[in-house]
């Protein structure tokens, strides 16, 4: 069911066979192409890419517990079950298929998903439900950018998002004990996913995302808890009703489909004041959490008039 | 006889002197405050069960640890109170309006907060001069001791994001075991009265109960 057209090319745009196999030998040997064709669990390099005017000052979390302290119940409930388990998760071929209230769906293979945008790197403040932080320098690209291309209907309201189901290769989604129902499926409003701050994000630390972190496509949204933040996504739908996320319907009261990060809303279990800041050891104080995250300034208008409560 | 008992608070304080190393060698990952409070708590809850399995273990298998169960007990209260030392200082650096406010509002840490405060007089009461002192009173109170192990895994089931496996576990184990600990009881509370019926007859001393009638008069 692809629907994206290719567009006409002149002969004059099109490029030589020679060419482009050795444009490709080259990428290759400097282990630019996202990864493609390396071995699991190889990163690679990113080509040229350029730094986002969001980005923080604040000094990232180390690469070591970036990669090891995650929340991906596909792989496990544990933080340390995705670095141990996601190792295998076959993230090439991958594609993503955009459709749902659009003039142009498609199916892409994730190299050409990507191609036509500028990487760019976004050292993004991260902001957990369970009131632990990092800050993580993601490379990506704007969310917006995607949807554009793909050209929401006026009737477009809401954009869902859904995870890869693939039991053989995520053992959190086989056996007895499910946690979630599968696959995870998360959602913004249109507008929320038309901000700059949303980025699909393709890497970290200037390299190709590794698999514990949601390889090879996750979604980044710096304002919002980091459950809204979707991994291994495989399928991006323009809806016009609000669509189900997986967290909201595990427990509706304690999990809202917003979700920003909001210091005065704590959750009906714990506190969200305060964070612990991953990588200040034994002694780093708890910092207080910030209103959206502290990305107020870029993202408070979405929600004017909304009442941060009730709509938690 | 001294010794064996000596050795079961040396083998306590084991997963203590591990887990210390750990903290100290940046073996606890990525966030070690958690950690910490989160293996203590889990041996504050493993020594419980234990504590709570050494009756039906008895009576059931013939496995006799009784002498054990006091440092089974004390070891569990201290690392509940390792296990809250590590969240008030290191976790909230002493903030203790926050601490309080977060006792107050958040059920997880009101059950744990409770259990600890129980834990309290049983620790004080397990010596010699206690039981003693208090006769029968010391076996009532050391009933506490179920509901602490009920708040303790009702306590770990509500800290965490969903259902996962490992306090669903332990809390199937510890709702088990209080159960086994019902049963139990109920069928000492009938052989006693049974044998106490047994005994009247026999003896003829009590006339409580009218004779049961007999095939002769019948």
């Amino acid at each position: 069911m692809v629907h994206f057209s290719v567009p006409k090319i002149p002969g004059s745009e099109i490029t030589p066979k020679e060419a482009y196999v050795s444009r490709r030998t080259l990428l290759a040997a400097a282990g630019m192409a996202l990864g493609a064709g390396f071995p699991a669990g190889g990163r690679a390099a990113q080509p040229e890419r350029a730094r986002s005017h969001f980005s923080t000052d604040e000094a990232p979390t180390s690469l070591g517990d970036i990669t090891s302290y995650n929340n991906y119940y596909e792989f496990g409930t544990s933080k340390s079950d995705p670095k141990a388990h996601a190792g295998g998760l076959t993230t090439r071929p991958w594609t993503v298929k955009v459709d749902g209230l659009v003039n142009r769906p498609a199916e892409y293979q994730l190299e050409d998903f990507i191609k036509p945008y500028t990487l760019e790197d976004r050292i993004f403040r991260h902001r957990c439900v369970e009131a632990w932080s990092m800050v993580i320098p993601w490379v990506g690209i704007p969310l917006a950018e995607v949807l554009k291309r793909a050209d929401p209907q006026g009737s477009a309201k809401f954009v869902a998002f859904k995870t890869l189901v693939r039991p053989s290769e995520m053992r959190g989604q086989a056996g007895l004990f499910q946690t979630l129902d599968w696959p995870y499926v998360e959602g913004l409003r249109l507008d929320e996913a038309m901000h700059p701050l949303a980025t699909l994000a393709v890497g970290l630390y200037g390299e190709t995302l590794p698999n514990q972190n949601g390889a090879p496509l996750r979604l980044v949204l710096p304002w919002k808890y980091g459950f809204k933040g979707i991994k291994a996504i495989v399928g991006i739908r323009l809806v016009e009703q609000q669509p189900p996320t997986s967290w909201n319907n595990q427990a509706p009261h304690e999990y809202g489909f917003y979700a920003n990060v909001n210091p005065q809303v704590d959750h009906p279990r714990w506190s969200q004041a305060t964070e612990r800041v991953i990588g200040s050891g034994f002694f780093g104080r708890r910092k207080p959490t910030l209103m959206f995250n502290g990305y107020g300034d870029q993202v408070a208008g979405l929600y004017s008039g909304l009442d941060l409560r009730a709509s938690f | 006889m001294r010794m064996p008992v000596l050795a079961c608070y040396a083998a306590g304080f084991l997963p203590l002197i591990w887990t210390a190393f750990l903290a100290v060698t940046d073996g606890l990952g990525a966030d070690p405050v958690l950690e910490l409070e989160y293996r203590l708590g889990l041996w504050a809850l493993r020594l419980l069960i234990l504590g709570l399995s050494i009756t039906p273990l008895r009576q059931l298998a013939g496995v006799n640890l009784l002498r054990f169960r006091r440092a089974v007990g004390l070891l569990a209260f201290y690392y509940v109170l390792l296990h809250a030392a590590a969240y008030a200082i290191l976790d909230q650096s002493l903030d203790w309006a926050a601490i309080g406010a977060n006792i107050l509002n958040h059920l997880y840490l009101t059950i744990g907060f409770v259990g600890l405060l129980l834990l309290v007089p049983l620790a004080v009461t397990s010596n010699r001069y206690a039981i003693r002192r208090l006769g029968n009173r010391w076996r009532g109170l050391h009933k506490l001791v179920y509901v602490v192990a009920a708040l303790a895994a009702v306590h770990f089931l509500l800290s965490v994001k969903s259902w996962p496996m490992e306090p669903v576990i332990y809390a199937a184990i510890v709702a088990g075991l209080l159960l086994c600990r019902i049963r139990l009881q109920r069928r000492r509370e009938k052989q006693s009265s049974a044998s106490a019926a047994v005994d009247e007859r026999h003896s003829g001393v009590s006339s409580v109960r009218p004779p049961l009638p007999s095939r002769r008069t019948a």
